[in-house]
């Protein structure tokens, strides 16, 4: 506590007076800021009570000064506090008395009011326990209903059976989430010391605690076995261990400022690991890095070599221990995951090799392709597959009635494609013949082993790309006409070269039209079984949709050569299922006439999300914010940009602050600066987002928000308290506001909690169910 | 009063010969034969279309940018005097004689010329010497690529203009700002930010971004103004306003005046009529204006109607039925009902008719009074060719499994009854007792049984049923959207009691009264709306490129090639000047990084002064560059090099802030000074030989051999075109 007041009183002497150098203007400027207790010796006050005795003064002066800190104590609740431990002088409880009053009234329905430190102590755990324990209470309550699968469950539940089987899988999301259990009931306690931490008062830590246990949203999402409340944690973690190692920014490199600088670090790997929304919370943590080692740079009093040193251990706890967990993260999938399973076409031959079961696994294949070689060819792109035929035409009025060309995700004969001459039928296999090796810049046919047809390709139009040529399979056992032949390419090769297996880059230039064999990646409709479309495309642009590699070959003529110094590296295979997630990801694309949830609908709480159950005699759970809550969160930010508006600018304009109100300003555009960060982060992002969004994307964003709602109120109202101290009405003001609050928010959850913990009986339109009067808006549905 | 006789009037004009002369170098460089080639150049085959539809003055929709570049290229054709008779198909092709090409092309060309003296103009007022200020007009008079894009009817050079444009005006302001504010030139520049701002929106989408920079240098000295308590608190809010009205206001009035012509010019329906809403088309001439002039405005329970489909994507497309049944098992094994289809169809057809009927009686004809349909009222839909009842009940649709089949009930006595009553829900209402109004009332139809919702899924039918869209009802997700909106297009009170009549009475036109009127600002959002959704179809191009091979210029465009020589055009930049204004970025980026660093440190390389002018250089071209690069990452649509021009033009401009900044500062002595003069002016030199060997492929006005094409592919990338048979 006394550590935020130091560092209140050092923010405001920095920005004060940014470029002051010796104590004592620095002592001035903080009493100006405290006329309510102008006596108060504050400089010897703070150096008894916070410098460790090895810093020389000045120093340890201007290491508090330097900094930013996000969370800077009010004057108002730092005096407040030294009152209650009795260190202040009687001046400053004179000057702050009707807000301990206040704060006292505040609490006292929750604990009984401090007599003794020891009290204090104990009551601020009791508090923190009650909180704890009744966010645990409302999570547990009822945890076993419905007994079935509810929603995303069958997607992620799958999962954790694909883990136990050790089969490998391929996800759009990161894989440490699936370890993990519910803990969303830590995130109401979390989020009570952050608020509690950033505005040091705990009637504003009390009413985020008592939003968030009251919030049906967040309540319903802890419930389930999904993704989201474990990526919650590890945001508010991380929120939480960055505010606390904010604070101990006056001691730096002492062990609580490692313990929760690493605990930073690790919080953030975990929150990147659940899920990708977790980059968010480090964009946050590292712009508030950024700004703070900014401060410790222009601190002349700092030598370089200490700034060098604040950036090394930055370094090491925020991007390299983060790093390196999330690596292994990776490395523990990859280990546990070394089956071969459905996922394995997603990714690229030489990443196949190292799964146990897989075709590549362990395999042995001639390395040179030669003339009879029976191949399959695979795009270099990412989940696009294999070259593929099949006994199907392409329907009346696509193109030539010819055979299907297509590319295939899984393995399959029709895969299968002989390398043969373009001028001769005759067949290479035969022993007579010397093995002759393809090179570079040969002309070939590839003939579709199964149907005996060859791949071909003419001045017809593409099925979905209309400015591509079609590719179709023609010819019989193999004779064609010119249309079939291609000249197979080494991509940055010289001519003449062979052509190595799985390792070159190749690609088909059709002769006759001078067009690159490619896949489009577009679906086909379902003449074409879904599979994707394969064109030959006039633009020479080297792109990876018209590279190819080589992955089976089998020729008896040829040695064979093992695989295993294929395999890739850890690195490549940790970038190649990222470029296959980022891509995955990007594919969840919603489709014209569908009705999805879009980023603006979220804060308004304008449609929730079925959980299970539809009809009227279901067992039903919608996943729905608490409305009180949401839209006094709403309401929040939108005050809370006017105030600190008005704030700002009347700082700018120079506009002399009374202490108190000077203190509560700084909470709340340091402290609820943050928080608004946090939520602009979580939030605006997904506008840009071409994927599927859904509701519950916004549940992060919300936490942040509920926090700043916490801080926001508690400061209004007691600035609110301030201006009308003379009267007698006052006093009361600031615990009414905030008890009328917390019981607001507990009888709404009272209203609305069959949401969360599940419903029977008629829908809510019908005027029998209990749930009727509840549906404010029309396009809530449960 | 009568002063002005006393002393003589005396009119002093300072007349910068520099910007004269800089002038008359742009307007030479960019109108030099300027109706050569006599030919479609690339894409005034876009552009030339719709000049010509101004002319024809018929309505289109293009959803490439706001109307105002397309407006002025079409004064640029009234001025000729072109009638819009020319056929935009293909580059390449000559030019009839009626089309105007010079005056076509030349308001591109003198915004293109003018852009020459701004840039002088801006470094000035940047506050560097003229000798930079002429070195940044010199540049942009030499830059291959700005010349080529001017002299075309392409609008880029109008867009850089006006993004210059707000930049000089803002920076006349700042530097009157300190002087004289509030005095008649200050609120003349003032006022030219904000609708040199608008302008370059109105041009392109991508003009905001300038706008943005600017509105953000705007806000950040106002805070320092708002900081300033040498002002009275009346002055920083005169200030603050007058900003708001200029920089908010105005453009906001001038973009919605550009959408104002518009439509005051397209007042014909026109070839894009289908994809917007009914009461859009209805309030052009012709086009379906035609038909429902003088249809009646309610609807009454025996009306005859088609109904539209709100969404119109895919395809716009009218509630649609036909004697055929669904398939007994489709393809995928599945069951359906056997009924009569109901489809969406994207075509006028006699089988879009339906009457609303009124489920307690049987009558299909308007009672007289009509009895009006309002919202929250049961209705039957009866198709009026086949008499069948719309329909939905528990079976999956054909494609969309989770939703509803909807069908024309037939009755084949097994153990499915008729689900045929539907609750009418307009949407756009007003009170909860408002009457369907034909065109202008968007309704749902809500089963009454099942609570679905009539809805258009999108996905095209299988042969069976003649590819039309299929139509289902929406169970699961019934939150808003405008697929399962419906609006009334064609509408008639039916007469016919007998069906033989009634089925000659759907053939026949629609005739009777309709009053309509949309405001203004109805049909500019909508136009808006649509224009901001429509999709671009096809998304590759020869010739597109990528963000990252703009600044190493690793791509060109062949624009035009001579029909028979091998002259030809091509969108290639100056590589000297491009490589040097990206490396110049660079250095100032790594300087400024420098500078910042030593300043926190409390050590002050520059004078308060030259750093205040560096950073806000910076701030205005670099940023410029950036604010016109970088979001180009995040773009999906298809990219050209012709959208880096607005950055280059920055970028150029910064150079020469950049060079100044190094002879001034970071030259130590005055013998390095001179040598670094050289160097520049030996560097320029280089770039004006650029310009000259490149100069046949920005005019296109020689005809070069194989050899000396091959000689100019600099680069491997570069496609330059040559001729294999001359």
């Amino acid at each position: 506590m006394l550590c935020a007041t130091s560092r209140f009183l050092a923010a405001t002497a920095l920005r004060a007076q940014p470029r002051g150098r010796g104590p004592a203007p620095r002592c001035r400027r903080r009493e100006l800021h405290f006329p309510g207790h102008p006596e108060l010796p504050l400089c010897d006050f703070l150096t008894g009570q916070l410098g460790r005795p090895s810093v020389p003064a000045g120093r340890r002066a201007i290491l508090r000064r330097g900094r930013m800190p996000p969370a800077v104590g009010g004057g108002l609740a730092g005096s407040e506090l030294r009152v209650r431990r009795g260190r202040c002088g009687s001046q400053a409880a004179r000057a702050v008395g009707p807000d301990v009053a206040v704060e006292a009234a505040a609490r006292s329905h929750k604990r009984p009011a401090p007599g003794s430190r020891h009290f204090e102590a104990a009551g601020r755990w009791a508090l923190l326990a009650l909180v704890t324990l009744l966010s645990f209470a409302t999570r547990f309550h009822r945890l076993d209903e419905p007994p079935h699968i509810c929603w995303d469950e069958t997607h992620f539940g799958k999962m954790g059976s694909y883990y136990i089987n050790r089969t490998f899988f391929f996800d759009v999301h990161p894989p440490l989430g699936k370890f993990c259990a519910s803990l969303g009931s830590l995130l109401v306690p979390f989020a009570y010391l952050t608020v509690l931490e950033l505005s040091k008062s705990l009637p504003a830590a009390l009413l985020t605690a008592a939003l968030l246990t009251f919030d049906t949203g967040c309540l319903t999402l802890s419930q389930y076995i999904l993704l989201d409340p474990i990526l919650m944690f590890f945001i508010m973690a991380a929120m939480l261990s960055m505010v606390k190692y904010n604070s101990c920014a006056d001691r730096p490199f002492s062990a609580p400022w490692w313990f929760w600088l690493s605990l930073t670090g690790i919080n953030l790997a975990g929150a990147l690991g659940v899920k990708f929304v977790g980059l968010f919370i480090i964009v946050q943590v590292g712009w508030n890095t950024i700004s703070d080692l900014w401060h410790l740079f222009g601190d002349l009093s700092l030598s370089l070599v200490t700034v060098g040193k604040h950036l090394t251990a930055r370094i090491l706890c925020l991007i390299v221990l983060p790093l390196a967990l999330y690596t292994a993260t990776y490395a523990v999938h990859f280990m546990v995951l070394n089956k071969s399973g459905p996922g394995d076409g997603f990714f690229s031959s030489a990443f196949q090799a190292r799964l146990s079961g897989n075709n590549l696994h362990n395999a042995s294949i001639p390395e040179h392709l030669a003339y009879g070689s029976v191949i399959t060819v695979k795009n270099l792109r990412m989940a696009i597959g294999y070259l593929h035929s099949h006994r199907h035409l392409y329907p009346e009025g696509v193109g030539a009635r010819q055979q299907q060309v297509t590319t295939y995700l899984h393995k399959d004969y029709n895969n299968l494609w002989i390398i043969k001459k373009h001028n001769t039928n005759s067949d290479p296999l035969d022993p007579s013949f010397p093995v002759e090796f393809v090179r570079h810049g040969d002309i070939i046919r590839l003939e579709h082993k199964e149907t005996s047809r060859n791949l071909h390709s003419h001045y017809h139009e593409a099925p979905l790309t209309r400015k591509h040529y079609q590719v179709t399979g023609y010819g019989i056992n193999g004779t064609g006409d010119s249309n079939d032949f291609w000249r197979i390419e080494v991509v940055n090769r010289k001519f003449g070269n062979r052509i190595k297996v799985l390792r070159s880059r190749i690609r088909f230039i059709h002769l006759v039209t001078g067009c690159v064999l490619g896949s489009s990646g577009k679906v086909l409709p379902k003449w074409g079984w879904e599979q994707l479309e394969v064109t030959c495309t006039p633009y020479l642009k080297e792109t990876l949709n018209s590279i190819w590699n080589v992955e089976d070959h089998i020729n008896p003529k040829l040695p064979n050569i093992s695989l295993d110094v294929l395999q890739p590296s850890f690195p490549e295979i940790l970038l190649e299922s990222h470029m296959v997630m980022i891509r995955g990801n990007n594919g969840l694309k919603p489709k014209d006439n569908e009705f999805t949830s879009k980023p603006w609908h979220w804060p308004i709480n304008y449609q929730g999300l079925r959980f299970s159950g539809i009809n009227d005699t279901d067992f039903r759970v919608y996943l729905l914010g608490n409305p009180v809550v949401w839209w006094l969160n709403l309401l929040s930010i939108a005050l809370y940009l006017l105030s600190g508006s008005i704030i700002a600018v009347a700082m700018q304009r120079g506009a002399r602050l009374p202490p108190e109100v000077e203190g509560l300003s700084q909470v709340l555009l340091r402290g609820g600066g943050q928080l608004l960060l946090g939520w602009t982060l979580h939030y605006f992002p997904f506008f840009l987002m071409g994927r599927i969004l859904y509701f519950h994307h916004y549940f992060p964003a919300m936490l942040f928000s509920s926090m700043l709602t916490g801080v926001l109120w508690d400061t209004l109202l007691r600035l609110c308290a301030w201006s009308l101290a003379s009267s007698s009405l006052a006093r009361g003001i600031h615990a009414v506001g905030i008890v009328s609050l917390l019981l607001g928010a507990a009888y709404s959850f009272y209203l609305f909690h069959p949401l969360a913990y599940g419903m029977v009986g008629p829908l809510a339109q019908d005027p029998r169910s209990p749930m009727a009067g509840l549906r404010w808006l029309e396009s809530w549905d449960f | 009063m009568l002063g002005f006789l006393q002393r003589p009037v005396v009119v002093t004009a300072d007349i910068n010969l520099n910007v004269v002369a800089l002038t008359a170098l742009g307007l030479l460089s960019r109108l030099w034969r300027l109706s050569y080639p006599r030919a479609v150049v690339f894409d005034e085959v876009y552009y030339g279309q719709y000049v010509s539809f101004y002319m024809k003055r018929l309505f289109f929709l293009d959803g490439s940018g706001p109307p105002l570049g397309h407006m002025l290229l079409a004064l640029g054709g009234y001025l000729g005097g072109f009638d819009g008779n020319f056929l935009w198909n293909r580059i390449g092709a000559e030019y009839s004689s009626n089309v105007p090409v010079w005056s076509l092309r030349l308001l591109p060309a003198l915004a293109g010329a003018l852009s020459v003296p701004m840039a002088y103009q801006i470094v000035w007022e940047l506050r560097f010497s003229h000798c930079a200020a002429m070195g940044a007009a010199l540049l942009v008079l030499i830059e291959n690529a700005l010349i080529t894009q001017a002299r075309l009817m392409l609008l880029e050079s109008v867009l850089i203009f006006f993004n210059l444009l707000a930049m000089l005006s803002y920076l006349k302001l700042c530097n009157s700002q300190k002087h004289r504010p509030f005095s008649l030139s200050w609120w003349f520049w003032l006022t030219l930010t904000g609708v040199a701002c608008s302008c370059a929106v109105g041009i392109k989408y991508m003009g905001v971004f300038t706008y943005l920079l600017v509105l953000g240098v705007a806000a950040v000295h106002a805070w320092h103004l708002i900081g300033d308590r040498t002002l009275s608190n009346v002055c920083v809010l005169c200030h603050l306003l007058a900003r708001a009205v200029a920089l908010l206001v105005i453009p906001v009035i001038m973009y919605l005046l550009f959408f104002y012509v518009h439509l005051v010019l397209l007042c014909r329906s026109g070839p894009h009529d289908q994809i917007m809403s009914s009461a859009f088309q209805a309030s052009l001439e012709g086009g379906l204006a035609r038909i429902t002039q003088g249809q009646p405005l309610e609807v009454a329970y025996g009306s005859q109607v088609t109904l539209r489909n709100v969404f119109g994507k895919p395809v716009p497309c009218w509630l649609h039925s036909h004697q055929n049944t669904y398939p007994m098992i489709y393809e995928n094994g599945r069951g359906s009902s056997h009924q009569q289809q109901v489809t969406c169809y994207p075509f006028k057809d006699v089988n879009n008719w339906w009457i609303v009927k009124d489920p307690g009686r049987h009558q299909l004809v308007v009672n007289s009074p009509p009895r009006p349909v309002r919202h929250g009222d049961i209705v039957q839909l009866v198709h009026g060719m086949t008499t069948r009842l719309l329909n939905t009940h528990d079976v999956a649709a054909p494609l969309s499994p989770h939703s509803q089949e909807v069908s024309c009930y037939i009755d084949y006595n097994i153990s499915m009854p008729a689900q045929n009553l539907w609750r009418l829900d307009i949407v756009n209402r007003e009170s909860s007792t408002e009457v369907w109004k034909t065109i202008l009332s968007e309704v749902r139809f809500v089963h009454v049984n099942t609570s679905a919702i009539l809805k258009l899924s999108g996905a095209h039918l299988p042969d069976w049923g003649f590819r039309q869209l299929e139509v289902v009802g929406e169970k699961l997700s019934p939150g808003y959207h405008e697929s399962m909106v419906w609006n009334v297009e064609e509408h008639r009170y039916g007469r016919s009691q007998e069906q033989k009549e009634r089925e000659l009475e759907l053939h026949s036109p629609t005739q009777m009264d309709l009053s309509r009127n949309l405001s203004f600002m109805a049909r500019f959002s909508e136009l808006q709306w649509r224009m901001l959704t429509v999709r671009s179809d096809d998304s590759e191009h020869k010739y597109s490129s990528t963000p990252l091979d703009w600044v190493t210029l690793d791509t060109n465009i062949a624009y035009w090639l001579h029909p028979t020589t091998s002259a030809q055009i091509h969108l290639l930049g100056n590589i000297v000047i491009w490589a040097s204004a990206s490396l110049a970025t660079v250095v100032y980026v790594l300087l400024l990084c420098w500078y910042l660093l030593r300043r926190r440190r409390s050590i002050c390389d520059l004078p308060e002064d030259s750093w205040l002018r560096w950073v806000l250089a910076g701030a205005l071209c670099a940023g410029g560059w950036a604010v016109n690069y970088l979001p180009f990452f995040l773009m999906e649509k298809t990219l050209f090099l012709y959208h880096y021009l607005p950055a280059l033009t920055f970028q150029i401009l910064l150079l020469p802030v950049v060079l100044q900044h190094i002879s001034d500062h970071l030259c130590r002595s005055q013998l390095q000074r001179s040598l670094f003069s050289a160097l520049v002016v030996a560097w320029y030199s280089c770039a004006c030989h650029v310009f000259n060997t490149l100069r046949p492929l920005t005019y296109g006005d020689k005809s070069l051999s194989p050899g000396e094409l091959r000689a100019l592919r600099w680069k491997e990338s570069w496609d330059i075109l040559i001729r294999k048979h001359q």
